[in-house]
C-alpha cells in the first residue's frame, strides 16, 4: 500500500458514497416501476385477454357419444341392448415408445401382433390426445392382469364403455344383424358432426338399414385438462364455474322389430345344424315374424371385437356362416312355384280345372326324344288341375307350360313378386330370377345362347333351370296366394320409438300392387288343393299336415342342385352332400284367414315334403298357439 | 446507545419488552431488517405452499431451510466488520481456488457442473456471490474515494476472474450476478460517471463477444425473449405461460391454491424460478404489490444501513449487498414477466431451493453486524 497516499477524507468520501445511494436509488425505483409498469399491463389492461387464454388452455371439447337406441321383438323383448364393459385404451401424447408399448400389450396376450400397424397408424393418425381403442372388451381375468401392469404402461388405461350386445346372438344374427368398429370408409360415409366419439356403426341387418334412427347425435362436454390433455378431476368449484353448458347427446331412437322372438328362436332352433333359411311373415300386413339363416354367427363378436383367427374362421367357413341365405340366397323354387304358375295357367287359358292329362312318368317335347322326367317315375296317370298341384305331377305343368309360353309364366310370377327385389328394410337383399326371353337376349353374347328354347320353358315350370327366389320371396308369394293377392311389402321394423319422449312411430304396411286375376274361383281351386298338399288324402306333405287342429295349405318344392344327364341312374345316395336336392316348402294358415305365410329352404335336405314341410308346419304351430302338442 | 436507555436498562426493573428489546441488541439483530425478512418468508412460504401443489413435505423442507439461512444471518451477525475484512483475501483466495477444482472435479448436473463435494456439496459460485464485493471494499477499503482508473482495472480484474470461471461452467445467471455485485461497489465507490456511460457504450461490443461466449441454451434464451410466439411449444413456452399466469390473475388473482395456470402444470418451474406468476395468478396485481413493497423495504433498511455505516468497507459492503438483492428482484420479476431472457435467477427468499437461500441470508447477517457494529453512534 502506498504510504505517500494522502489522508482519506471520510466526510467527502461519505457524501460522495451517499449521492452515489440516492442515484442507485432512484434507478432501482425506475426498475421496479418498469416491472410494476409491466405487471400493470399484464394483469389490467390485457387481462381479460390472458384470462381468456388461461381458459383455453385448460378446457378442451370432447364429444359424448350417444347411446345407441335398443331393438326389440313385437312383444317388447330386448333383441339388442348396451352393456357397460371394460375396454382397453392408449392415448398416443402420453406414450414414449409406441412400438415398445404395443409389443409389450401382445407379450401381455392383450392385443395381436398382426394389428400392432393398424393401431400404430391410428396413434398417428388422429389428435394425439384421442384415445385409440386397443380391445373392446376385457374379460375380468384381463383386467386384473393389466391393473398389475399399469404403471408399466403410461398412456394405456382400460375405460368403461357401452358395448352392443345381443343376447340371443346366433339366433337373431341375421334378423337384426350387428355393429362393428368404425372403418376408414364408415369415416368418409358418415357425418362427422353426429358421430363424433362414436366407434361403432349398424354393418348389416336392422343395425345398418336403421342406423340413422338408431344412432342418434353426438354431444359435447367442456373438460378441465392439464397441460398434457388429461383430464383433470373437476374438485375445484372455481375452475369448474367458468365452463361454458354441455350439449347433451341426443340418444338413438329404439325399434320395435314385427319379429316374434319366440317364433324365431324356434326357427334357429329348428334349422340347427342344417344350411338353410326360414321366412315367417304375416300376409295381411307384410310384418316379418322370423327371419332365420343357418349356419349363423355370434353378432357380439363384431360389437366386440374378434382376433384376426377369429374373423378368418368365419369368412373361410364352407358354410359361410356371415350369409344371410333369408334375403341373398338365390335357390332354384322347384315345385314351390307350382300354385303361382297354376293362377297363370288358369288365367291365360293355358288350362282348366277339368283337364286331364295322362302322365307317364316323363314328357316330351314334339320332335324330341328328351325326356323330362316326373319326380314319380312310374308317373300320376290320369291326373287334373286340382291333383297336380296337390300331388305336384311335373308332368301337367310340363305340358301347360307349352301354352303358357316363358313369357306369360315371367309375367304372372314377376306380379308374385319374385324375380325382383322385395324392398324389405334389411339392406343386401337379392333380386333372384325369373327367366323371360328378353332377359336372355340382354344377358347373353352368344347369338345361340341368346335364343330362348323351348325345353327352358319346360324346365321354368317346375322352379328349374335358370329361375332363383330368395327364402324371403317365396314367403312374400305365400303370403300374395293367402291373401288372394293382396300384397304387402315386406318389412321388419314395426314401429320407431324416441327415446325421451317414448313416442312411437308406427310404420305403416305398404300395400303393393295386388295379383289380380278374372275370377276368384281360381284362388279357391288352387289354395283349396295346397290345403290338400297337406292335410289331403293324397297330398305330398299329408304326413306333416293331417291331424293338425287347424287348416293349413302347402307346396313343396325339390331342387336339383346339379342337372341329371340323360340316361344316368339318378342315385341320390351316392350324390356328395352337397350335391343333394335342396328341400323347399312355401305354407300359409289358418285357411280362412291366414295370419302366417311361411317359406322354408333346407339345402341339400333333399325332401322338400319330408324335411322343410315339418319345420314350416313347426313354425306355424308355434305362431297360431298350438305349439306345444305338435310334433317338433 | 443513547445514556438515557443504558440507565433505563439498568435501573429499571426488566420488562418483557425491554428484556427482548436488549436481547436482539445483543445478539446484533436489526429488527427493522429481520421484520422485513420475516414477512417476506412467510409470504414466501404461503406461495411455495400453493406452488408445490400444497405438499407440506415440501413446504416443511424449504422451512427447514429457512431456518437454516437464519441461523446463518445470526452467525455472520456475531462476526465484526472488520474481523470479516482481515479474513476477505484469504476467502476470496480460497473461492477462486474452488472455482478452478468445480471446472475440474465438480459434479455434473443438469448439463452443468456447479457442486463440489467437500464432505457437503455445495455451489462455492454461491459463496463468491459475497466473496466478490467483499473483496473488491476490502481493496478500496484504505484508499481514497473515488479510485482511479489503474485501481478500477486491478479490481475489474478480481471481479472479470470468478465471472469467467463461473460462466464456464455453466451458469451465466450467478455469473452475472457477481459481475454486478462487484460493479455496484465500484460505482457506490464513485467511479466517474463518465466512466460508467463509456463503460456502458462498451458494454454494446462486448455483449456481441459475450454472444459468442455463450451456450446454444443461453443463446435460445435471447432469442426467445425477442419472440416468445416463435416457438410456442418449445422454448417460448415458459414465458408464454408465465405471462398468462400472471395476466389471467388480474387485479385481485384467483385466490390461494386456485391457480389453474399453477396447479393444472401449464407453467413450468411454478415453485422455482417461476414462482413469481404463481403469486401473479393467485393473489393478482395487489399480492404482487405487497411482495414488491416488501423487498424494497428490505432493500431501503439496507442501503440506510449502508449510509449509516462508518468506513469505506462496511459501507461499500452494505450498499452492494442491498443493491444486489434489488438485482435479483428484478431481475426475476422481469424474466417472468417477460421483459429481460429467461436466465436461472430464482426470487429471493420465496423460490424452493437451498444453498442461494443461505448466501442471502450470510448477506443480511453481514448488514447487521454492520449496523450493531457501529463506533460511533449518532446523536
Amino acid at each position: 500500500m502506498d504510504l505517500l497516499s494522502p489522508i482519506k477524507d471520510h466526510h467527502s468520501e461519505r457524501r460522495l458514497f451517499v449521492s452515489r445511494v440516492i442515484v442507485s436509488t432512484i434507478i432501482a425505483t425506475l426498475l421496479l416501476g418498469v416491472v410494476i409498469a409491466r405487471l400493470v399491463h399484464l394483469q389490467v389492461i390485457d387481462h381479460e385477454l390472458f384470462a381468456e387464454k388461461a381458459r383455453g388452455n385448460r378446457v378442451r371439447i370432447e364429444p359424448v357419444a350417444p347411446i345407441r337406441g335398443l331393438i326389440f321383438d313385437r312383444e317388447g323383448r330386448v333383441i339388442a341392448e348396451n352393456l357397460p364393459a371394460y375396454q382397453l385404451e392408449l392415448i398416443p401424447e402420453q406414450v414414449d415408445d409406441i412400438d415398445d408399448t404395443l409389443n409389450r400389450l401382445v407379450a401381455l396376450d392383450l392385443i395381436e401382433s398382426e394389428n400392432i400397424p393398424r393401431f400404430k397408424e391410428l396413434s398417428l393418425s388422429g389428435p394425439r390426445f384421442r384415445p385409440v381403442t386397443l380391445k373392446f372388451r376385457l374379460t375380468e381375468e384381463e383386467i386384473a392382469n393389466f391393473a398389475i401392469q399399469r404403471p408399466r404402461f403410461p398412456g394405456v388405461d382400460f375405460q368403461p364403455r357401452l358395448v352392443r350386445h345381443y343376447p340371443d346372438g346366433e339366433a337373431v344374427a341375421h334378423a337384426v344383424g350387428y355393429v362393428g368398429a368404425l372403418n376408414a370408409d364408415d369415416v368418409k360415409r358418415l357425418d362427422p358432426a353426429r358421430y363424433a366419439g362414436t366407434s361403432h356403426t349398424g354393418k348389416t341387418g336392422v343395425e345398418s338399414s336403421f342406423e340413422s334412427d338408431l344412432h342418434g347425435a353426438a354431444g359435447y362436454r367442456h373438460l378441465i385438462t392439464n397441460a398434457r390433455g388429461r383430464q383433470v378431476p373437476g374438485n375445484s368449484s372455481e375452475l369448474l364455474d367458468s365452463l361454458p353448458m354441455d350439449e347433451k347427446p341426443a340418444p338413438g331412437s329404439n325399434v320395435y322389430l314385427s319379429i316374434d322372438l319366440d317364433l324365431q328362436l324356434l326357427g334357429a332352433s329348428l334349422l340347427e345344424g342344417r344350411r338353410g333359411a326360414i321366412v315367417a311373415l304375416d300376409p295381411q300386413t307384410g310384418e316379418i315374424l322370423a327371419l332365420v339363416s343357418a349356419p349363423s354367427f355370434d353378432p357380439n363378436l363384431f360389437a366386440v371385437g374378434m382376433s384376426t383367427a377369429q374373423y378368418g374362421e368365419l369368412q373361410n367357413n364352407p358354410d359361410v356362416p356371415l350369409f344371410n341365405r333369408a334375403v341373398r340366397g338365390s335357390y332354384p323354387p322347384g315345385s314351390t312355384i307350382k300354385p303361382m304358375l297354376a293362377i297363370a295357367a288358369l288365367e291365360t287359358g293355358a288350362t282348366n280345372l277339368t283337364r286331364k292329362t295322362f302322365c307317364r312318368g316323363y314328357f316330351m317335347l314334339p320332335n324330341s326324344t328328351h325326356r323330362y322326367r316326373d319326380w314319380k317315375p312310374k308317373g300320376h296317370g290320369p291326373i287334373d288341375f286340382h291333383d297336380a298341384i296337390a300331388q305336384s305331377c311335373d308332368v301337367y305343368f310340363y305340358e301347360i307350360s307349352q301354352e303358357i309360353g316363358i313369357d306369360n309364366m315371367h309375367d304372372y310370377l314377376d306380379r308374385f313378386g319374385l324375380g325382383r327385389r322385395t324392398g324389405v328394410d334389411v339392406s343386401g337383399e337379392h333380386p333372384g330370377l325369373v327367366p323371360s326371353r328378353e332377359w336372355k337376349r340382354a344377358s347373353f353374347r352368344k347369338r345361340e345362347d341368346q335364343r330362348w328354347y323351348n325345353g327352358e320353358t319346360v324346365i321354368a315350370s317346375i322352379g328349374q333351370g335358370y329361375m332363383l327366389a330368395t327364402p324371403l320371396q317365396l314367403a312374400a308369394a305365400a303370403g300374395t296366394l293367402a291373401t288372394r293377392g293382396v300384397r304387402y311389402r315386406p318389412h321388419m321394423v314395426a314401429a320407431v320409438e324416441d327415446a325421451l319422449s317414448s313416442e312411437r312411430t308406427l310404420m305403416t304396411p305398404e300395400r303393393l300392387p295386388d295379383v289380380e286375376i278374372s275370377s276368384s274361383f281360381y284362388w279357391d281351386n288352387v289354395i283349396n288343393a295346397m290345403h290338400d298338399v297337406m292335410q289331403g288324402p293324397r297330398g305330398t306333405a299329408r304326413a306333416v299336415g293331417s291331424g293338425a287342429p287347424y287348416q293349413m295349405a302347402g307346396k313343396s318344392g325339390t331342387a336339383q342342385v346339379i342337372s341329371i344327364a340323360q340316361d344316368e341312374e339318378y342315385d341320390e345316395e351316392e350324390l356328395e352332400e352337397r350335391q343333394r336336392d335342396h328341400a323347399l316348402f312355401i305354407s300359409f294358415a289358418p285357411l280362412d284367414r291366414p295370419r302366417i305365410a311361411v317359406a322354408v329352404v333346407v339345402e341339400n335336405g333333399r325332401s322338400g315334403s319330408g324335411v322343410a314341410a315339418p319345420i314350416a308346419k313347426a313354425m306355424m304351430d308355434e305362431y297360431l298357439g298350438y305349439g306345444d302338442d305338435a310334433a317338433r | 446507545m443513547p445514556l438515557a436507555d443504558t440507565k433505563r436498562l439498568l435501573t429499571d426493573k426488566a420488562a418483557p419488552l425491554s428484556n427482548f428489546a436488549g436481547l436482539i441488541r445483543r445478539l446484533h439483530i436489526d429488527g427493522a431488517l429481520l421484520g422485513g425478512l420475516i414477512l417476506i418468508c412467510g409470504f414466501g412460504l404461503f406461495i411455495l405452499y400453493s406452488a408445490v401443489g400444497e405438499s407440506n413435505r415440501l413446504l416443511i423442507n424449504q422451512t427447514v431451510r429457512l431456518g437454516v439461512g437464519f441461523v446463518a444471518m445470526l452467525i455472520v451477525a456475531q462476526m465484526p466488520p472488520d474481523l470479516l475484512r482481515r479474513w476477505t483475501p484469504w476467502g476470496y483466495a480460497a473461492g477462486l481456488v474452488l472455482l478452478v477444482l468445480v471446472l475440474t472435479a465438480g459434479e455434473v448436473g443438469q448439463g452443468a457442473r456447479r457442486w463440489l463435494d467437500l464432505g457437503v456439496r455445495f455451489q462455492p459460485s454461491e459463496a463468491m456471490k459475497l466473496g466478490v464485493p467483499m473483496m473488491a471494499a476490502w481493496y478500496l477499503h484504505d484508499r481514497q474515494m473515488p479510485p482511479k482508473l489503474s485501481q478500477l482495472l486491478l479490481i475489474a480484474l478480481m471481479i472479470f476472474v470468478p465471472t469467467v470461471l463461473i460462466a464456464r461452467q455453466p451458469d451465466l445467471g450467478t455469473a452475472l450476478l457477481i459481475a454486478a455485485a462487484g460493479i455496484i461497489v465500484i460505482i457506490l465507490a464513485g467511479m466517474s460517471l463518465r466512466l460508467i456511460i463509456g463503460m456502458g457504450i462498451l458494454a454494446v461490443p462486448g455483449a456481441l463477444v459475450l454472444w459468442n461466449f455463450m451456450q446454444d441454451y443461453q443463446k435460445q434464451r435471447v432469442l426467445t425473449l425477442l419472440n416468445p410466439d416463435s416457438d410456442p411449444l418449445g422454448a417460448g413456452y415458459n414465458i408464454i405461460q408465465s405471462k398468462i399466469a400472471i395476466g389471467s390473475g388480474g387485479l385481485f388473482g384467483k385466490g390461494w391454491t386456485n391457480g389453474s395456470q399453477a396447479h393444472l402444470e401449464f407453467l413450468p418451474e411454478r415453485d422455482t424460478d417461476f414462482i413469481f406468476a404463481v403469486l401473479g395468478e393467485e393473489f393478482g396485481l395487489f399480492g404482487v404489490l405487497a411482495l414488491l413493497v416488501l423487498y424494497m423495504f428490505v432493500i431501503g433498511r439496507g442501503l440506510y444501513i449502508a449510509v449509516q455505516a462508518q468506513d469505506t468497507y462496511s459501507r461499500l459492503l452494505a450498499g452492494s449487498i442491498s443493491l444486489t438483492f434489488l438485482v435479483y428482484v428484478f431481475v426475476n420479476t422481469a424474466m417472468v414477466t417477460g421483459i429481460v431472457p429467461v436466465v436461472g435467477v430464482p426470487l429471493p427468499l420465496v423460490s424452493f431451493g437451498g444453498t442461494s437461500m443461505v448466501t442471502l441470508m450470510a448477506g443480511f447477517g453481514i448488514l447487521m453486524s454492520i449496523h450493531s457494529n457501529r463506533k460511533l453512534l449518532p446523536h
